[in-house]
């Protein structure tokens, strides 16, 4: 196990090491640059402006430029926010994008396994139908209709939650936010859920745990469903690069103040540095998560072997 | 290949023939929610085709009279107008036409480049096999909505059909994980065998043995691939990476819609209802095409 770790823990470097490099110069490819304004700047400005940033220098000396600043936890100057560095946007945002983040999760698992739980055990009943319908609408609905909507009924017309903003510390604010980012994940946990416990609950040792007179909660609790969230726990890793995803829109609809949205602007304005910043991060965050899911799939499952 | 495409048109399911694509059309026409589906994505795709042309309005024509005013008003904007006095119902027509556009090209470039990333890594095996699904690997490792932002800075905004080019050349990544495994699967065959002894070229087994047999998961695949683009275009649309002013996408309408929601509450509704019944129905299809052909899982 501890073996098998540790070459999942040293595998994730290569991966990131490519990552940053294949980004680095696509980005740089792209034509046009940072200080392309809707009003041309004087040649010599915009000459002094890129030999500021290093801009001017050939490519292959930025790339090691880079590499040697991020070694040392600097991501370099945002083009486009003047006074700031990227290390200083994304260290201010990361933050509450990461408590949207594991919250959303968290909600999902809280909610989602107890559906499907449920939907497993009163298989083809109502219920049943009611909750796989609303899974179905649960992951065909983008967050970007569902948060409107949410904010739209929730914030204006039922007025019980802010519509959007963010103030330190009011948990009201990331309600909506949360939930919109958690609905999908709901959904496909749940999902999962039923399908493999289905699965469990038709197999010889919950038979056996049944007919040796335990209680039908016990059977659930103590022998189905451990077997039966396998599936759940390796659906984490590509979860958490939903919610990655997903926090996007979502801190673009509420006005969270979070680092998700240093993304689309860092595209939008050009700014390398920062989108090269953010994917930096990014990357880092889905690997090291895909990985702890991984690690927790070993563990949890006993025929899993390390060689 | 070809008489085995032929037997799914109804004139040969209905004397009976029992082939592959016979069973798999006759279980997918059992399935109600996929045929309904179907014929929701048929009837939508007409009426985004042909329905902008029975409205008197251009979809970028601005009218001074009638600005942002509610569906069923004493007017002729059947579904209201924008902000700008822009015909929501044209408009949302014309960003269904784009997302269908996109969602088929971006699928096609994906299933061109994914079967055929696929078929050769798998079939020519070792260390070719073991290069090109490493590179496959590097590129899941980031979310793919990454790839597709660091894309959209690469293109001038606005060139939405290369923008989406380059995003179908990048979402070929499970496609060419399945086509490898399938073919893993069929390349000790005996049929392949007979090709490779009677001398066929390494491209020509591919092309003529390889790929038609791993065609049936391929084609489940890219019916769940179209829904997977449509809502990438909104997506990026929706955060202004995409189509622009003063062009519409179903993403670029939710987004004015979600500004303006508080007082013209139709211009989120309206696009956002077109995208949820597409999503919603392409999945449907997909999941009744997955039951229709894939025989082990009934």
């Amino acid at each position: 196990m501890m073996r098998f770790a540790l070459r999942r823990i040293i595998g994730v470097f290569p991966t990131l090491f490519i990552i940053i490099t294949l980004s680095f110069f696509v980005i740089r490819l792209a034509p046009g640059g940072p200080f392309d304004e809707e009003q041309a700047l004087p040649p010599e400005i915009k000459a002094n402006l890129e030999a500021a940033y290093g801009l001017d220098k050939p490519l292959g000396e930025q790339y090691l430029r880079y590499l040697s600043g991020l070694a040392r936890g600097d991501f370099g100057p945002s083009f486009k926010f003047k006074d700031f560095s990227v290390t200083e946007l994304i260290a201010q945002g990361l933050p509450i994008s990461l408590v949207l983040g594991l919250s959303a999760v968290l909600l999902a698992l809280l909610v989602g396994i107890p559906l499907g739980t449920l939907a497993a055990l009163r298989q083809n009943s109502p219920t049943d139908y009611g909750i796989m319908s609303v899974a179905v609408l649960g992951i065909a609905l983008p967050s970007f209709v569902t948060g409107p909507l949410f904010a739209l009924v929730f914030g204006l017309y039922l007025r019980w939650l802010p519509v959007a903003g963010w103030e330190t510390g009011q948990l009201r604010y990331l309600v909506l936010p949360v939930i919109t980012l958690a609905l999908p994940v709901i959904a496909y946990i749940a999902r999962l859920t039923r399908g493999s416990l289905l699965e469990v609950l038709r197999t010889n040792f919950v038979r056996t745990a049944r007919a040796k007179g335990l209680p039908e909660s016990q059977v659930i609790l103590k022998h189905a469903l451990r077997p039966a969230l396998l599936p759940v726990v390796s659906y984490l890793g590509p979860a958490t690069a939903f919610v990655i995803t997903g926090s996007l829109v979502v801190e673009t609809v509420f006005g969270l103040p979070g680092s998700g949205r240093y993304l689309v602007q860092g595209a939008i304005n050009r700014d390398y540095t920062l989108v090269m910043g953010m994917i930096v991060v990014y990357g880092a965050l889905t690997l090291t998560l895909n990985l702890i899911a991984d690690l927790l799939y070993g563990w949890l499952d006993p025929r899993v072997r390390y060689d | 290949m070809t008489e085995l495409v032929s037997s799914a048109e109804p004139v040969a399911v209905a004397v009976a023939s029992r082939g592959f694509w016979g069973d798999a059309w006759r279980r997918l026409k059992r399935n109600k929610a996929s045929m309904v589906a179907a014929t929701v994505i048929l009837l939508i795709t007409l009426v985004a085709f042909i329905g902008p042309s029975l409205s008197p309005h251009e979809f970028d024509a601005i009218d001074w009279d009638n600005m942002a005013v509610g569906p069923g008003g004493p007017n002729d904007h059947w579904l209201g107008t924008d902000r700008l006095g822009r015909d929501l119902y044209v408009r949302t027509l014309f960003g269904v036409q784009i997302s269908l556009q996109i969602g088929l090209l971006a699928t096609l470039v994906s299933l061109c480049i994914g079967v055929t990333w696929g078929a050769t890594a798998g079939y020519l095996g070792g260390r070719v096999d073991e290069l090109m699904m490493r590179f496959v690997d590097v590129l899941y490792a980031l979310p793919y909505i990454f790839i597709v932002i660091i894309l959209s800075t690469m293109f001038e905004r606005g060139n939405i059909y290369v923008l989406f080019l380059a995003i179908g050349a990048v979402g070929w990544l499970t496609m060419a994980r399945i086509v490898r495994g399938q073919t893993l699967s069929i390349k000790r065959k005996e049929f392949i065998e007979a090709a490779l002894a009677s001398g066929v070229s390494t491209p020509s087994i591919l092309m003529r043995h390889i790929v038609p047999n791993v065609i049936g998961p391929v084609i489940i695949y890219a019916t769940l691939t179209i829904p997977q683009m449509i809502l990438f275009e909104s997506f990026l649309s929706f955060l202004g990476l995409g189509v622009q002013e003063p062009q519409a996408s179903l993403g670029s309408l939710i987004n004015e819609g979600a500004q303006e929601m508080e007082s013209a509450v139709w211009m989120l509704l309206v696009p956002a209802s077109f995208l949820v019944s597409l999503l919603t129905c392409f999945n449907f299809l997909g999941d009744g095409l997955r039951d229709a052909l894939d025989p082990r899982d009934r």
